[in-house]
């Protein structure tokens, strides 16, 4: 590496000089409209695949050209300022833009080969195989246990009660949260703390068994301790599950990431390695991001 | 009042004409000053006038009665009172012909000190006014905190006039209990909330036939029970499915037109619905219920509550409504999320959230049920049966409270007292309801907080 990240915070007058240390770099400087993304967006055990998506709030275009591979255990960051379109189009790997009127989605989406748009796709099957979680902690109002229980639930996975309890200590202990709550599994969900909230959401995701799990900013509303917990926990599910989590926080990107992916007004401008993405950005854009300069 | 307001301007200009010239920096805002001065060259004065024509009737009264002749105003309360009436007319300038001339004499003497009270009062505010100000003048100086002394003041006023508004409900109350406890002496307590029987037919004269007089209060609760509960059969299911239909699946162009349209529902008077129910509803039910061989009687409980149910079915749908919008949009996000259905998400996740809210909204709209008036005078008829049938003509609390009260009564026979024990009932039956609807509401809202 010629450059450390440090140089950059030098102020902007410095954009100019020809002493800027970016002239001596490999970043491109081409594509001036971002129309192509920099690096491998392909994946070579891919397990949802997006060609071309747009996304439509209306008339007004908020995502478009999205060309990305989400390959199996793995951990994708989309990264990027705020409205350039990660949020939205995280919401599109379950379909979650169908809640919000107006929405329309184009281009294709396949999970293990089958799309996910469609007439005749049904969404209860595809959204129990890709969870989420929220930014905000939003655990149901009822009791602990029925947080975790009520995905299985509906979609009649269990039939014996014991079944359940096993699913439900299954899903928490790999939360990292059942030590804390084991005792008090008939309390309702509201009154955890906002880590232990957010554990509770992971824990109730992971009871339904899924394969992708899309993480909305898990971290946003919580402190540093209650983070690193989300964090390692993260770092430990990625052996099970294709995890894709938008964060705004580049440090979180670099440490649970394998994979990022940077985001700017609606395009996916990079995407490659998280260390490659993070030491070694190609496109001047990216660089900027991510030493500060904007967003 | 005109000296009050011309003291107003009076004073906050010479507080500003005063205030200006002045070199060192003000504490507050020259308005502050002069609105410090406006209100010591007003309060005290109206304080003033306000004691000055409370206590000035009485004693211009007995300055004129003083006119009179001694053996005049020997006589007991009722002649006294009925003499200073005449007095009053005649200085009013009516009758004054016809009055003799002692009366006469009196009324000159009234309105005499009627002159010199009105002058002296002007005399004596004026100079509280002036006295007002010129103290409050004396103490403006650049120092002086006049933001913190108005703020005060104006604190107490509005502090004042809420408690005016509890002390009137307090007033209604107390007055409400006195009359009752004045029932409660000649009818037992324990008679007026078991007994089984109401008739409140009270001899006027003492050789008077077909007096009963029973002053049981059940079937009149148990009519009242029963049309709400009727009402309540018919408000419920729609106004909570209709609230459902709005806030989860109607399109925000149909919510933005259908909303308003049952809003006019709730402001609809009730006498409206009062002859609906009596003259369309009421006899086709009857007519219904003979044509499947049942006897209906033409004032049923049924068709009141019919009535009742959907009068109250906007209040039901719109209070239910907001509570269901109240659930955080990230809750139905998370049942999605997990592959719950629309159906799913609204019957175990979004009801169980708003519930308590609802709950809540229900129980305001049984005691508003249980309060109303017009329709059941019209529709529910006038006979206190003892029953649950609602094709019965039964009668209620509300009912009840307006025949004993309609026609002449004294106010101090059983029957006209009956109407404040029975509003007494009413009114703690509702108060319960209402506390235990807000006390739910209000745990409701702090789930989210």
């Amino acid at each position: 590496m010629s450059h450390s990240t440090g140089q950059h915070y030098v102020g902007s007058h410095d954009r100019a000089s020809p002493m800027n240390p970016r002239e001596t770099t490999t970043t491109v400087k081409v594509d001036r409209d971002h129309r192509v993304t920099i690096g491998e967006y392909t994946s070579p055990n891919a397990r949802i695949r997006c060609r071309d998506v747009g996304v439509f709030y209306g008339e007004k275009q908020a995502v478009q050209e999205i060309n990305l591979d989400i390959g199996k255990h793995q951990v994708i960051a989309l990264i990027g300022p705020s409205g350039c379109g990660k949020s939205t189009f995280l919401r599109c790997l379950n379909r979650m833009n169908d809640t919000i009127p107006d929405c329309r989605v184009t281009g294709e989406i396949t999970m293990d080969g089958q799309p996910i748009y469609g007439e005749d796709v049904d969404v209860v099957p595809l959204r129990a195989q890709v969870g989420m979680v929220f930014q905000k902690p939003n655990p149901f109002p009822k009791s602990i246990f029925e947080n975790v229980a009520y995905g299985p639930r509906i979609h009649g996975l269990v039939h014996v009660k014991s079944d359940m309890e096993e699913i439900v200590e299954k899903s928490l202990r790999r939360a990292g949260l059942w030590d804390e709550v084991k005792d008090r599994l008939a309390q309702p969900g509201t009154g955890l703390s906002g880590g232990q909230q957010q554990r509770l959401c992971i824990a109730r995701t992971i009871a339904v068994n899924p394969e992708v799990i899309l993480m909305d900013e898990p971290c946003s509303a919580l402190d540093p301790i209650a983070t690193a917990k989300i964090e390692q926990l993260i770092d430990e599910l990625r052996t099970l599950y294709t995890i894709v989590i938008v964060t705004h926080s580049m440090q979180q990107a670099a440490r649970v990431s394998q994979r990022t992916a940077y985001f700017h007004l609606g395009r996916l401008i990079e995407v490659g390695e998280t260390a490659q993405v993070f030491t070694n950005p190609q496109h001047q854009l990216t660089e900027d991001y991510i030493t500060g300069r904007f967003g | 009042m005109l000296l009050g307001v011309a003291a107003y301007h009076l004073g906050s200009r010479r507080a500003r004409g005063l205030i200006k010239p002045d070199g060192p920096r003000l504490h507050s805002l020259p308005g502050f000053y002069g609105y410090y001065l406006a209100l010591w060259a007003t309060l005290p004065a109206m304080m003033v006038i306000l004691l000055w024509l409370l206590g000035e009737g009485q004693i211009i009264t007995a300055g004129a009665l003083a006119a009179l002749p001694a053996e005049m105003t020997q006589g007991d309360v009722n002649q006294l009172s009925l003499l200073v009436n005449d007095i009053r007319n005649v200085a009013a300038g009516s009758g004054y012909e016809q009055a003799d001339t002692v009366i006469k004499s009196a009324a000159e003497r009234y309105l005499q000190l009627e002159r010199q009270s009105n002058l002296l009062l002007t005399v004596l505010s004026l100079c509280v006014s002036l006295g007002g100000a010129l103290h409050a003048q004396r103490r403006i100086t650049p120092e002086f905190r006049a933001r913190n002394q108005v703020e005060k003041i104006l604190t107490f006023g509005l502090t004042g006039c809420a408690l005016l508004a509890i002390l009137t409900t307090v007033g209604i109350v107390l007055s409400v209990l006195i009359e009752s406890i004045r029932f409660f002496q000649m009818v037992p307590i324990t008679d007026f909330l078991f007994g089984l029987k109401w008739s409140p037919q009270i001899a006027m004269r003492s050789d008077q036939v077909g007096s009963s007089g029973a002053f049981g209060a059940i079937p009149l609760l148990t009519g009242t029970l029963l049309i709400s509960m009727v009402a309540m059969i018919v408000a419920v299911p729609i106004g909570l499915l209709s609230a459902i239909y709005l806030s989860e699946y109607a399109g925000p162009r149909f919510r933005s037109t259908a909303k308003p349209l049952l809003e006019i529902l709730a402001g609809i008077p009730t006498v409206v619905y009062g002859f609906f129910a009596a003259l369309v509803v009421a006899p086709f039910i009857r007519e219904l219920g003979s044509s499947i061989g049942l006897d209906v009687s033409s004032e049923s409980a049924l068709a009141a509550g019919l009535v009742m149910g959907i009068m109250i079915i906007p209040f039901v749908c719109s209070l239910s409504d907001d509570f269901i919008n109240a659930v955080p949009q990230s809750l139905r996000d998370g049942a999605y999320a997990l592959g719950a259905t629309q159906s799913e998400t609204i019957r175990q996740v979004i009801m169980p959230a708003a519930l308590p809210g609802v709950v809540g909204g229900i129980l305001l709209a049984i005691s508003r049920a249980i309060g109303e008036t017009m329709i059941v005078v019209m529709a529910a008829g006038l006979s206190a049966n003892l029953t649950f049938n609602p094709l019965a003509a039964v009668t209620t609390v509300t009912t009840q409270i307006v025949t004993l009260l309609v026609g002449d009564q004294e106010f101090d026979s059983p029957k006209t007292l009956a109407a404040f024990a029975l509003g007494l009932v009413l009114f703690l039956l509702t108060l319960a309801l209402n506390i235990l609807a807000l006390r739910i509401v209000r745990k409701y809202r702090e789930q989210y907080e």
